[in-house]
């Protein structure tokens, strides 16, 4: 198959795809092609739609591939679809969140030590939206349960993965100049 | 939480109105911490912990008169603030030897605990501001896939009628006498699969029609599905043609029958 072609097809597929494609998603769809192709593909795809001042992108979302609007598209796309700004998520909800996200896996005894505060409505919530799921439990006394967080949390915030994140010592170095 | 500026300010006492307000949800004694070091502009590296201490608790009678409802992380505190205050008026114990018996500056805990919890409140920033920018992103609608993707057909009106018609001649044969005479109308029917389908992601064609009493049910069930088709709330498929008719609720008003 021709690169060309390839490329081509990958955007097709990312068009119709709900969730983001994975490259094994795509290898499975050219089982002739080299893994090394597709991905070569993929990232020549991204680069030249995205260099396209158009009102699409190609991004990179929780280790797949997926098509969105340009951000600074939405009030008009807004006003198409006669639609409000979703409900987000609380401040409270927020912090519990990025206590899991970044200490994972963690317990809710753990994340009150961080916040100060009981967070057990913040964290179902969380549950509640799948951005947060149950990993296990710790080996301790009272078997304490774990959670980390989930696929949902990476699409929700726009994550290629975990390490996409900023780093903690990032946000330690702000809160010394803070206080 | 937004706390007038001026803690001495007289404030009417709410328990009389018998508001209860729940504070724990916003913030938490550590946010009033930082509150209060940022307003009073105080060195994190060094906390004046009496002045810091007098302020806080002058809070917590505030939100007390207030009536707000005060978890008990926030009278733990306010200990641990006293205790600390305590420590520091102790002198040194000249006989302590190892590390352990002298811990140092008894606000290392605090300041500690302080900076991880900002730590934390940044990064819940950096979250909101993605979400934000999330938001604000559209992606391809989810189109209508049914079962593991396999491949459909939307049924007819015909694949419908015949399938009622086999379904009224099961009926005829099987039945011993009506006796049912029992009212129903299309409007009630058509409740009657609205809640179904709330339930069950698809249906079998054949089941709205299990355990029906008279021909009259029959009837009136059939014309309700075919006005959910009709205002497109369901769509009709078969895995293949002539096969078994399912019913799923239409996820959008797409082009379906």
């Amino acid at each position: 198959m021709e690169m060309i072609e390839l490329q081509a097809a990958i955007e097709a597929i990312v068009y119709v795809a709900d969730d983001p494609v994975k490259l094994e998603q795509f290898k499975e769809v050219f089982p002739d092609e080299s893994f090394d192709k597709i991905e070569t593909a993929v990232k020549n795809l991204m680069q030249e739609f995205n260099a396209r001042p158009g009102g699409m992108l190609i991004r990179e979302v929780a280790g797949g591939y997926r098509m969105t609007t340009r951000p600074e598209h939405h009030e008009h796309i807004r006003a198409y679809l006669k639609s409000k700004p979703s409900a987000k998520l609380s401040l409270a909800a927020l912090e519990t969140l990025a206590v899991i996200a970044y200490r994972q896996p963690v317990t809710l005894a753990e994340i009150l030590a961080v916040r100060g505060k009981k967070s057990s409505t913040a964290l179902q919530t969380l549950l509640e939206k799948k951005l947060v799921s149950i990993l296990g439990r710790k080996p301790v006394v009272g078997r304490p349960i774990l959670y980390g967080t989930s696929k949902e949390f990476l699409i929700h915030f726009g994550l290629k993965d975990l390490s996409d994140l900023p780093t903690l010592e990032e946000f330690a170095q702000l809160a010394g100049d803070q206080i | 939480m937004e706390i007038d500026e001026n803690p001495n300010q007289e404030i009417p006492s709410a328990e009389a109105s018998g508001i209860t307000i729940r504070l724990d949800a916003f913030e938490g004694p550590l946010d009033l911490l930082l509150h209060l070091i940022r307003k009073e502009e105080l060195d994190i590296a060094n906390i004046p912990i009496a002045r810091i201490t007098e302020q806080y608790l002058e809070y917590l009678q505030i939100m007390k008169d207030l009536n707000i409802n005060l978890a008990g992380e926030w009278l733990l505190m306010a200990a641990t603030l006293i205790y600390i205050k305590s420590r520091m008026l102790l002198p040194p114990d000249p006989v302590a030897q190892t590390e352990e018996e002298a811990p140092g500056d008894p606000r290392q805990e605090l300041v500690y605990q302080l900076l991880e919890h900002q730590k934390f409140k940044n990064a819940a920033q950096m979250l909101y501001t993605r979400e934000e920018v999330e938001t604000s992103v559209w992606h391809n609608p989810p189109q209508e896939v049914v079962e593991d993707g396999k491949e459909v057909v939307s049924a007819t009106l015909f694949d419908l009628l015949k399938a009622f018609h086999d379904i009224v001649e099961r009926f005829e044969a099987q039945r011993a006498m009506e006796l049912s005479f029992e009212e129903v109308t299309i409007e009630q029917k058509l409740a009657e699969v609205r809640r179904l389908l709330l339930v069950h992601d698809t249906i079998l064609f054949s089941d709205f029609f299990k355990d029906l009493k008279s021909k009259r049910h029959l009837i009136v069930t059939f014309l309700a599905l075919l006005e959910l088709t009709h205002l497109r709330e369901i769509w009709v498929y078969q895995k293949k043609n002539f096969e078994e008719i399912y019913i799923t609720k239409s996820k959008s008003s797409g082009e379906l029958i």
